[in-house]
């Protein structure tokens, strides 16, 4: 007996081990991954109107420039956070074809900002593996912020994760529009019969095509407006829309997390009975 | 809409109820009105069910409760009011239940064909959008009865979608563009001066652009009948359009109150018009308009009821109690 008391206490020694090993694996998971959130409910496409930065700048009596400066940020740390906690694909409005109506410095100001965004932040999504695609109607941005986009829609083209999109002069109108033009261009060459054109064609030709998860599960718009302003129209059809009061310079990562919660807990039916 | 037959205190009730309503609409039309607002009627179903009550039935108080609102945006002069009545993505559900709606459907629309129903009281035009290929016969013969029943009535419109989805509104109107070009293109090229035309369109950044524009595609959307609409209510607390109105609502006000459809009342609609006038200046970029104001509104309002209630009580030397707690009711 005594003789294998050492071994005894050598296996049982190991044991404890292994289990406190595999312990602090789980723990080390659940540690990851919030309270509150199951991983198997995540929506696999967010998208965000990232509104307020102007409002937040007034009320502080900063210059509006400031605002989306803030914004900015908060947008880099929004998209880290959403690409660790297992999102597919996130789309922000950072521009809408709207917005050209605004004060030309300010305009000129936003311009160079998203230049500065591609040529900095940018190397933090690709560092976090994400695939960067900017979406709009490219041709009306200045030529240097179009070839900064083909530099970075090329340079992340091969990696694995989260999909960002970025809707740079994009609106929902736009969008239709554009692929219902590339529709009729094909029907007028004879490629497409107009009795072909149906739903799934039509979902090709949009700007988001061509990825597995097109259409977004959740749709966060901040500053406590109501409504979509001209945003993606035609792939928001069963999305859940969630509208937050805070400005977008002062939604955080708990912010984040809570709305993902309020996802979770929302019954999706599609129009039937059962939930999904 | 069925009429009441009460007795002489509940008639007059009635009456004072819509005398408060007018009043209440013009306070209310002090600031800007909506000229459109369109409804999703989500909750039927649960409220049913809440109180174990057959199936279809929660349908049946829905409508209800839907002639209510059209009686009030009418009263207030909205001009234009939607319903989403059945979806294309509702025949998933169970046969027996698509049917039951089919049947309640007909006979309500049937009911709209007479001489003292609500649309006929108050003038309306109504119109049947949606793929109305998808629907049975006698549902398709009622709504085109109905269509052409209401065609001389001018003050206001009112559209139904049944068979409905916006996207598939959005492709029906850009396969009918694309097969008029087509025709055109074809007609075109047998006369030989189809070249030109494609010279004209050119290959690169000009692709598509002399082919077709937005009003092309707008023009033949189911929706023309109406402008977008300033209010989309959906009722239940879900906040999700479900392929409702989703070209024309790019600048809707999303209301979304958690009560059921059967639930929904007068005082839904004056807060939602409320949210709407508080929010109305954001389109306009003009600074939101103050709390302050609203409150104004409200006191107004609630004071005057107050006032009248207590005029009432003091009439009725206590018995008014009774009308004070049916007040809220027949409201």
């Amino acid at each position: 007996m005594g003789s294998h008391g050492p071994i005894i206490a050598c296996f049982s020694g190991l044991a404890s081990l292994l289990k406190f090993r595999l312990a602090a694996t789980s723990n080390a998971d659940g540690a990851k991954f919030p309270e509150g959130l199951k991983r198997e409910l995540m929506p696999k496409h967010v998208a965000i109107i990232m509104d307020g930065n102007r409002r937040w700048a007034k009320n502080r009596g900063l210059p509006v420039q400031l605002g989306h400066k803030a914004g900015e940020e908060v947008m880099k740390r929004i998209a880290v956070k959403c690409s660790e906690l297992g999102v597919k694909v996130l789309t922000v409005f950072a521009f809408s074809t709207e917005n050209w109506v605004r004060p030309q410095e300010e305009v000129g100001f936003l311009m160079k900002l998203f230049e500065q965004v591609i040529q900095t932040d940018f190397n933090d999504f690709i560092r976090h593996d994400m695939q960067i695609s900017i979406i709009g109607d490219k041709s009306r941005l200045p030529k240097s912020l179009q070839s900064l986009i083909t530099t970075a829609e090329e340079s992340s083209k091969s990696n694995k994760g989260m999909r960002l999109f970025i809707a740079l002069n994009y609106s929902g109108r736009y969008d239709i529009t554009q692929a219902t033009k590339k529709i009729a261009s094909k029907v007028r060459d004879g490629i497409l019969s107009a009795q072909d054109i149906d739903e799934g064609t039509f979902d090709q030709h949009l700007e988001t095509s061509k990825i597995d998860f097109p259409n977004p599960d959740l749709l966060i718009r901040t500053s406590g407006e109501l409504r979509l302003s001209n945003f993606m129209l035609w792939q928001i059809a069963y999305t859940e829309l969630l509208f937050v009061e805070k400005l977008f310079p002062e939604f955080n990562e708990g912010d984040l997390l809570e709305a993902l919660r309020s996802f979770q807990r929302r019954q999706r039916r599609y129009g039937g009975t059962q939930v999904y | 809409m069925e009429k009441r037959k009460g007795n002489q205190p509940t008639q007059l009730l009635e009456g004072l109820c819509s005398f408060l309503r007018a009043y209440i609409f013009s306070v209310l039309s002090i600031g800007p009105m909506p000229r459109h607002i369109a409804f999703i009627m989500d909750g039927n179903r649960r409220y049913a069910k809440n109180r174990n009550l057959e199936d279809g039935t929660g349908h049946r108080v829905g409508y209800l409760a839907l002639t209510n609102m059209l009686r009030y945006c009418y009263e207030l002069n909205v001009k234009y009011v939607t319903i989403y009545a059945f979806s294309i993505d509702n025949f998933k559900r169970r046969p027996e239940e698509v049917q039951s709606t089919m049947n309640l459907m007909q006979e309500k629309i049937e009911g709209l064909i007479q001489k003292d129903s609500i649309v006929n009281k108050h003038g309306v035009r109504v119109y049947f959008i949606g793929n109305l290929k998808l629907l049975n016969n006698s549902v398709k013969i009622s709504a085109e009865r109905a269509m052409k029943a209401t065609a001389h009535n001018s003050k206001a419109v009112l559209s139904i979608c049944m068979a409905y989805t916006s996207t598939d509104e959005i492709m029906h109107a850009i396969e009918k563009s694309c097969k008029e070009k087509q025709d055109e293109f074809r007609i075109l090229d047998m006369s030989g001066a189809g070249y030109g035309l494609i010279g004209l369109g050119g290959i690169g950044t000009d692709n598509g652009k002399s082919l077709i524009n937005l009003k092309d595609v707008e023009e033949h959307m189911y929706m023309k009948v109406a402008p977008d609409p300033d209010i989309i209510i959906r009722t239940s607390g879900e906040t999700r359009l479900s392929n409702f109105l989703l070209w024309q609502s790019s600048s809707s006000l999303l209301y979304s109150p958690r009560i059921l459809w059967p639930e929904i009342g007068f005082w839904h609609l004056v807060r939602a018009i409320l949210e709407f006038q508080r929010n109305f200046a954001y389109l306009k970029k003009k600074p939101k308009q103050s709390l302050v104001g609203l409150l104004v509104v409200n006191l107004l309002i609630s004071g005057f009821v107050l006032v009248l209630c207590f005029l009432l009580y003091r009439c009725m030397h206590g018995s008014g109690l009774i009308f004070l707690v049916s007040l809220p009711l027949m409201w």
